[in-house]
């Protein structure tokens, strides 16, 4: 649906995005790549299936909006805007160096395609109600979506966010929680249990799908409900993912919220990542 | 420090007959018996500036009864977005409403919006220096409710987030010129708000608010009182009963808490060697007098003395606002009484 490169694959696209994560990781020599990993089959559907843009004018009034909450996933959001053109490639290698457009937290103020300032947990959701309500009063048919994480889910501002979005019934509120079951001190549901989410989510107004966000015809199908979806609510969609997706010796870690990685390391992750990409 | 909750009060036990002030509804009003009064003039001029400003939306957490929003949602009611009571999603919301062009105009208690939302306006607003304006009731010691209701650290809290603008208005007049002075600056703003029937002063002093800039009222060769918000009309009143003394009081108002008009107030300092006395309606710890402390003192101003009326670094007690005035050093007897104590010394 966007205007660029029609001609590349879904696949092929998420496995770009893992190689320029992966590839700022390298920079960093740590970081949160695991979510980055396990999130680019999601990001190659928002940014080349379901969002309009264009990528030489980010802030195109006629665009969706894709909020990070998860400041932390900057390293993914950035991979996919360098994929959509948005950040020139070679920008990776300044990756959380000093005055660079790519601090290692996503801010508005510092990043093209930025659209808000994530990080402080649990204010993603919320910034898209209001973003809604504006583009509501704006008669604009364009999209918010929110990408959050199943971490977010102990926030209480998320709830009041997503009880709201329910009240004003919120149809063009597409939120995507990213259930990669590990928070900074150990798996999701031993931090804190947010099961059942699709009834959880249903109960308070929401059209809500549960796909497995690393099967890329799975989240095509669960985005375009979530577009095309008839009635008058806000759309969720869960997405189950796999942290450090596509590289199995990180994806074997016990401990991978924030990965430190060996340099000889990363050379091998990319090699696996470029041999089952195009496959 | 409070009384023990497991001793009956002492007026029960002593037969003391007279008549005991009781805590009014939640706002109590901060009129006097005979004090010209404006209804709701925030939500009326923010009502009439709508009319020709689209960009103005009004939002609250159920509060815009009580915060006088409702005048505005009255006026506009397609442009009155209730959030519920829920004050964390209120400033999301409101910088999802600004990121998309509009100007939101949200109210709350200046408690829940301190405490509670402090994060969200840091950074969903602040930090991306939108253009939310922030309107609150209650500050500092306006309710008698006790300290859940009681906003007596709030500018302490705000003077410390940056690109954030803090205004203290003391009187009918000055929030219905405040309103439009508040649209027209860009960028994020926090109002402490005086509601219902306001009283109205300043129209005396042939006063007009210009945002960032302290105003003197009165010249006075005796003290300098600086003052905001509500201490400033009590300031007026304390000085026309010291003049009758022969006491001689200047009182210059600073309306805007931040950005501080430090000329202003070093220019009044210098002028002649007083006794400088800060009142707010507010701690004394991180309010206006260490705001003007810090001033005197970094550009080596000493005036004849520097002292501060402001409510105490307690958890204040519940009871009658005229009480709790009294008690606390806020009221125009205790006010006058503080300098001629501190001019005798």
């Amino acid at each position: 649906m966007t205007q660029i490169g029609h001609n590349v694959s879904l696949p092929e696209r998420a496995r770009r995005i893992r190689r320029h994560a992966l590839r700022m990781g390298e920079v960093q020599g740590q970081g949160y790549i695991a979510q980055a990993l396990g999130i680019a089959d999601v990001l190659a559907v928002s940014y080349f299936h379901a969002t309009h843009y264009r990528p030489d004018d980010p802030e195109w009034e006629g665009r969706d909006r894709f909020l990070l909450s998860i400041g932390h996933y900057a390293i993914a959001l950035y991979a996919a805007l360098i994929e959509a053109k948005i950040i020139p490639e070679d920008e990776l290698e300044t990756y959380g160096t000093d005055d660079s457009r790519l601090p290692m937290s996503g801010m508005a103020a510092y990043t093209p395609g930025m659209e808000i300032t994530g990080g402080s947990l649990g204010h993603g959701l919320g910034i898209a109600v209001g973003m809604c309500l504006g583009l509501k009063r704006k008669k604009s048919a364009s999209f918010v979506y929110n990408l959050f994480s199943d971490g977010e889910l102990d926030e209480g501002s998320t709830w009041e966010a997503a009880m709201s979005a329910g009240s004003y019934k919120l149809d063009n509120l597409i939120a995507i929680v990213d259930v990669n079951q590990m928070q900074a001190d150990g798996p999701s549901l031993g931090v804190m249990n947010f099961e059942p989410l699709v009834a959880k989510f249903e109960a308070f107004g929401w059209f809500t799908q549960r796909v497995d966000g690393n099967d890329i015809e799975a989240v095509v199908r669960a985005f375009d409900a979530a577009r095309s979806h008839p009635e008058a609510r806000p759309r969720m969609i869960i997405c189950d993912t796999k942290m450090a997706k596509g590289v199995p010796f990180l994806e074997a870690r016990e401990r991978n919220h924030f990965l430190r990685v060996e340099p000889h390391e990363w050379a091998e992750a990319l090699r696996i990542i470029d041999a089952g990409g195009t496959a | 420090m409070r009384r023990s909750k497991y001793s009956r009060p002492d007026f029960l036990t002593q037969g003391e007959d007279r008549p005991r002030l009781t805590t009014s509804a939640m706002i109590a009003s901060i009129a006097g018996p005979d004090q010209p009064t404006r209804p709701a003039p925030f939500g009326h001029a923010l009502a009439a500036l709508a009319q020709t400003d689209d960009r103005i939306v009004g939002m609250s957490a159920d509060l815009a009864k009580y915060t006088d929003l409702h005048v505005f949602r009255s006026a506009h009611p397609d442009r009155f977005y209730q959030m519920g009571m829920a004050e964390q999603l209120l400033m999301m919301a409101a910088a999802g409403m600004a990121r998309e062009g509009f100007q939101p105009w949200v109210t709350t208690y200046a408690v829940f919006a301190s405490r509670r939302a402090y994060d969200f306006i840091c950074l969903a607003i602040a930090e991306e220096m939108l253009d939310v304006k922030i309107v609150c009731a209650l500050p500092g010691l306006t309710t008698g409710y006790g300290p859940s209701h009681q906003a007596t650290e709030d500018l302490a809290m705000f003077r410390g987030m940056p690109n954030l603008t803090i205004i203290d208005p003391c009187d009918a007049l000055e929030i219905e010129q405040a309103v439009p002075a508040i649209a027209a600056h860009k960028g994020p703003v926090y109002m402490r708000l005086l509601r219902g029937n306001v009283p109205l002063v300043l129209d005396e002093y042939g006063y007009t608010f210009e945002l960032g800039k302290a105003k003197l009222l009165r010249g006075g060769r005796d003290t300098l009182v600086i003052s905001t918000g509500l201490m400033t009309m009590r300031a007026l009143e304390a000085a026309k009963a010291l003049q009758k003394d022969g006491v001689d009081v200047a009182v210059l108002h600073v309306p805007t808490i931040k950005p501080l008009d430090e000329q202003a107030i070093l220019a009044e300092c210098r002028k002649q060697n007083r006794l400088v006395v800060v009142a707010e309606n507010h701690t004394v710890i991180g309010g206006l007098g260490e705001a003007v402390a810090a001033t005197l003192m970094r550009s080596d101003v000493r005036p004849a003395g520097f002292r501060q009326i402001g409510l105490p670094d307690e958890f204040l007690d519940a009871g009658a606002l005229p009480t709790l005035h009294d008690r606390y050093g806020l009221s125009t007897n205790s006010i006058a009484a503080s300098i001629r104590r501190w001019l005798d010394a």
